[in-house]
């Protein structure tokens, strides 16, 4: 059987969710046994997002113009698509700025009033990405086929929902161990 | 005081009246349109020309045909004046006493706007000075009320009006029958009657205009029931939003007071009842009975579930009996004219009249009463006049409760069943007339918003419901939304319809459902405009991280 | 006592005159979602979790305050019931700002076990992000209001058991909100007695105990049905 094309994906988060990936420890050789790593920010230095990925775990929201280009691509390439953490399945934190509507208030807010030295507002067309007014959890974008919560989700969670793959099945989303938030 | 008394009142009264009463609208759509000053016109007028004897110049409530108002009417002379201005009021006198052209346009009587109408609950409005109970006695008032004291008994009176065959006019169509012998079987404790006079929905006005034009016919009508079912105590519940209806009602309450028609021993009989009138604050919510009777308890106005219900446990934990005003100003025509005469009226389950508030695209502006069971289409285009310049496209009835009826269906007959069958209901009388340039999308969101912004907030479904089928139809109309969309707003309609505390969120969803049956295409149209013009995102220079 | 028999998920039970379907339930062992309800205080029916089909009524009828009759089939689950249940935590997550990452009731929560029991793994419903304030004026005590539910169990517990009717619901509709005295900031309410019974009966992080971080707040909730079993039956220990 060909190996499974799994690629992680880190958008507007925190990153948490790929440390908790890492405390996977020894069982990622068993991962890598298993697939093969075709995209990630911690197991792969491929720069773009390859076609026909099979499973991708995509942290954090969509928060700015990167964000938004990367999770369509991601869709158009990949079988299955994990919402991986809260920030992917709710906003969580990052969207917590959306009780301030809207980029510009936010960003007065962070680089004016909020600043101490230099108050500027950042702005370099074409090198930092524009935020997006909305931040928006990943399925509000696109199709997602599974979801996986946790702040981060513990390594075990992690496990339970890769896992199942090896075999061509696919995890059972439920209970406390799977879905808790936070 | 005895009946002859009552007469004498009467006949003081005819005795004091003049050959020629030009009835002049005073209700608040005419005043807001100056009608006042017309009267003022008129009796100067009157006085001038020394036609005092001879003319009298009533202030009186409303007339019906409300978008060509200010009414004018002499009835000795079958005349109606129409959009009448202050400026008119020397003319109509003149064209009264020497046959000349009034400078006012003059309306048609026979229209079938009038001629097709079936007065009962309207009989004396528009005929009678509201704030004289003379008036209303000279017209018959008050003598159902001592007939059913000195002649019938209390189950006597439940029994007549259960063959009436009356429904609730609020809009449930409950029986009002069975409702108050629901209460009158109660133990004989303390039990109350409430007139809901709360009427909120967008684009109805029966209720205010039988409350301003006829408020008497209202108190009696509680009265009576107050003696059928044993309750010496009533409340009215009128929205602050009517200032003329309150002020009319607290009149006729002092006069009726003072001849002893309300408070102690009425009648010289051992039968007290007295009416309170308890303004509501502007929730549309309170109109539902439980939260309406929170509000009068002093509480705030959220609707509690049911059973038990007010018939059982009511205001203050007693039994309470809650009829619509409409209903309260059928009462004493049953009595006076019989059950049977009644139960003629109208169609095999829905008996009498109703009124309708019918407005929107439609030529002939006002409120009808009509026997139920006559056809959409004679309403809408007989006595409505169809639309101006157009065709009909939909008929929303019931309010935000309601649903919208296609121009298709125009043949069905207004009963309580046939319209719920249409996924509709009569609701309290609203009819708002949609043209074919109407966005029925539009529509379905217009009556959100207003449930978005009405809703009590003490049930999930219908708090946080609410305000997510209104977005998903802005959705729709912003040319966002996709067929999943549509799937995610229909499942949300029938969650919130089953799930929601009160009549309020279990109709809230009606409005998008009935357009989403009978005007799916429109829904769809919307939809497909935006995955034709559905572009890939648009960025400026990729700068992805991890270059 | 008079007692009455009926079916709850096709189990036969005999339970006594006047108890609610819930109350039928738990005996039986059947757990039926709650959110508003909370023992030792009346019920309102408003969050509608604990709805259930009754055969012969073609409505879903609240177990909270539906009373037990002879004969009743009830059922407490089927998958329309599971869907609505879900749809609703579902709302109430999309309507305020839920953050289970930063907020003290983490692993505390009853909103968050509802998620989990009703199998919410996300809401297909837009999440709102309304501007909710907080208010830390109490010397002990905070409401977050962006973690309000509205289920008013406060409300009622202020009420019914302290006696002091510290709380109150204000505005309608998605503007509805608990306010403390007349809407006044919580530590100028001199009608506070501080009992903290607010606190043990909510079900989320919103009203808090100063101090609590991150998934730190417990509650005992059980103190406020023993309170009343104390005073109405003189059971002094639990």
């Amino acid at each position: 059987m060909e190996k499974i094309k799994f690629a992680t994906v880190w958008l507007a988060g925190c990153s948490g969710c790929h440390m908790s990936f890492l405390d996977l420890d020894e069982w990622l050789f068993d991962l890598a046994q298993n697939v093969d790593v075709v995209y990630s920010p911690v197991g792969s230095d491929i720069k773009d997002y390859p076609e026909s990925v099979d499973v991708c775990l995509v942290e954090g929201s969509i928060a700015n113009e990167e964000n938004l280009e990367l999770i369509h691509k991601v869709r158009e390439r990949t079988k299955i698509l994990i919402s991986f953490g809260d920030c992917a399945v709710t906003g969580n934190v990052p969207a917590m700025r959306n009780m301030i509507k809207g980029s510009d208030p936010v960003l007065r807010r962070c680089y004016l009033e909020l600043g101490d030295v230099n108050q500027q507002l950042p702005h370099f067309p074409g090198i930092v990405p524009e935020l997006l007014d909305r931040v928006r959890p990943v399925h509000e974008v696109v199709e997602v086929d599974i979801f996986m919560p946790g702040c981060p989700p513990s390594w075990d969670r992690i496990k339970a929902s890769i896992e199942p793959f090896f075999r061509g099945e696919e995890p059972v989303m439920e209970g406390r161990d799977m879905i808790k938030f936070g | 005081m005895d009946l002859q008394e009552l007469h004498e009142i009467g006949a003081k009264e005819h005795r004091s009246q003049k050959p020629i009463r030009v009835h002049c609208c005073t209700s608040t759509g005419c005043q807001a349109a100056n009608s006042l000053t017309l009267k003022k016109n008129l009796e100067n007028s009157v006085k001038q020309n020394g036609l005092s004897d001879q003319i009298q110049v009533v202030g009186v409530g409303c007339m019906g045909f409300c978008g060509k108002g200010p009414l004018v009417q002499i009835e000795a002379k079958n005349k109606l004046y129409e959009e009448v201005t202050p400026d008119d009021a020397a003319s109509i006198i003149n064209a009264i006493n020497n046959g000349t052209t009034a400078t006012a346009a003059e309306g048609d009587l026979n229209h079938p706007f009038f001629a097709k109408q079936m007065r009962i609950v309207r009989e004396t409005s528009g005929k009678i000075d509201p704030e004289k109970i003379e008036e209303y006695i000279a017209a018959g008032g008050y003598e159902s009320l001592y007939k059913v004291i000195h002649d019938m008994t209390s189950a006597e009176v439940v029994e007549e009006i259960t063959k009436s065959g009356l429904r609730g006019r609020g809009g449930g169509g409950y029986p009002t029958g069975l409702k108050w012998a629901t209460v009158a079987k109660m133990p004989p404790k303390q039990k109350y009657i409430i007139c809901n006079a709360d009427e909120g929905d967008p684009g109805a006005f029966m209720d205010r205009s039988v409350l301003e034009s006829d408020p008497h016919r209202v108190l009696e009508g509680m009265a009576i029931a107050g003696y059928a079912v044993g309750a010496s105590e009533g409340f009215i519940y009128v929205r602050a939003e009517y200032p003329l209806a309150i002020d009319r009602l607290e009149m006729a309450i002092k006069q009726a007071k003072k001849l002893g028609i309300l408070g102690s021993q009425i009648f010289d009989s051992p039968f007290d009842f007295k009416i309170n009138i308890r303004i509501g604050a502007g929730a549309f919510v309170c109109g539902e009975e439980t939260a309406l009777i929170s509000s009068i308890e002093g509480g705030r106005g959220n609707p509690r579930p049911r059973p038990p219900y007010p018939a059982q446990s009511g205001l203050w934990g007693c039994p309470t009996l809650i009829n619509n005003v409409e209903t309260f100003a059928n009462i004493s025509a049953i009595i006076r004219e019989g059950a049977e005469w009644y139960a003629n009226i109208g169609t095999e389950k829905s008996k009498g009249t109703k009124i309708f508030a019918l407005t929107g695209k439609i030529r002939n502006n006002g409120l009808i009463e009509v026997p139920m069971g006559i056809t959409l289409r004679e309403i809408v285009e007989e006595m409505g006049g169809g639309v101006p310049d157009g065709e009909v496209k939909a008929i929303q009835t019931g309010g935000p409760s309601g649903g919208c009826i296609p121009a298709s269906l125009l043949d069905t007959p207004v009963d309580y069943d046939s319209l719920i069958k249409l996924g509709s209901m009569m609701g309290s009388g609203g009819m708002v007339v949609m043209d074919k340039g109407t966005s029925m999308v539009g529509v379905a969101q217009f009556y959100m918003e207003f449930c978005r912004g009405e809703t009590c907030g003490k049930c999930v479904p219908c708090r946080a419901g609410t305000v997510q089928m209104y977005q998903a139809l802005t959705k729709i109309i912003n040319k966002q939304a996709t067929l999943k969309d549509l799937e995610k707003l229909e499942q949300l309609c029938q969650m919130v319809k089953a799930t929601s505390l009160c009549g309020l969120g279990q109709s809230a969803p009606n409005p998008v459902l009935s357009t989403l049956h009978y005007f799916r295409d429109e829904y769809l149209g919307l939809i497909e405009s935006n995955q034709n013009g559905k572009k890939p995102p648009q960025h400026q220079q990729p700068a992805t991280a991890h270059n | 006592m008079s007692v009455v028999t009926l079916k709850i998920n096709g189990v036969d039970l005999a339970i006594e005159e006047g108890s609610t379907i819930l109350n039928a339930a738990k005996e039986a062992g059947i757990r039926i979602p709650t959110l508003c309800h909370l023992d030792g205080v009346s019920d309102v029916g408003a969050c509608r979790l604990c709805l259930v089909e009754i055969k012969g009524t073609n409505r879903l009828l609240p177990s909270c305050v539906t009373q037990v009759a002879e004969g009743m089939e009830i059922t407490t689950h089927n998958d329309q019931i599971n869907e609505y249940r879900r749809m609703i935590i579902e709302m109430l997550f999309a309507e305020g700002n839920h953050v289970c990452a930063v907020c003290v009731a983490n692993g505390n929560c009853e909103l968050q076990d509802l998620a989990i029991e009703t199998g919410m793994d996300h809401s297909r419903f837009p999440y709102r992000f309304p501007e909710r304030e907080i208010d830390v004026t109490h010397e002990r005590f905070g409401i977050d209001h962006n973690r309000c539910i509205l289920c008013t169990r406060c409300v009622r517990v202020c009420d019914e058991i302290e006696g002091a009717h510290v709380w109150d619901v204000a505005y309608r509709g998605a503007a509805a909100k608990v306010i403390t005295g007349l809407n006044q900031p919580w530590g100028n309410v001199d009608a506070c007695t501080s009992c903290g019974k607010c606190v043990e009966a909510c079900p989320t992080g919103s009203i808090f105990r100063k101090g609590s971080t991150v998934s730190e707040m417990t509650r005992d909730r059980a103190k406020l049905q023993f309170l009343v079993d104390a005073r109405e039956n003189k059971e002094w220990t639990r």
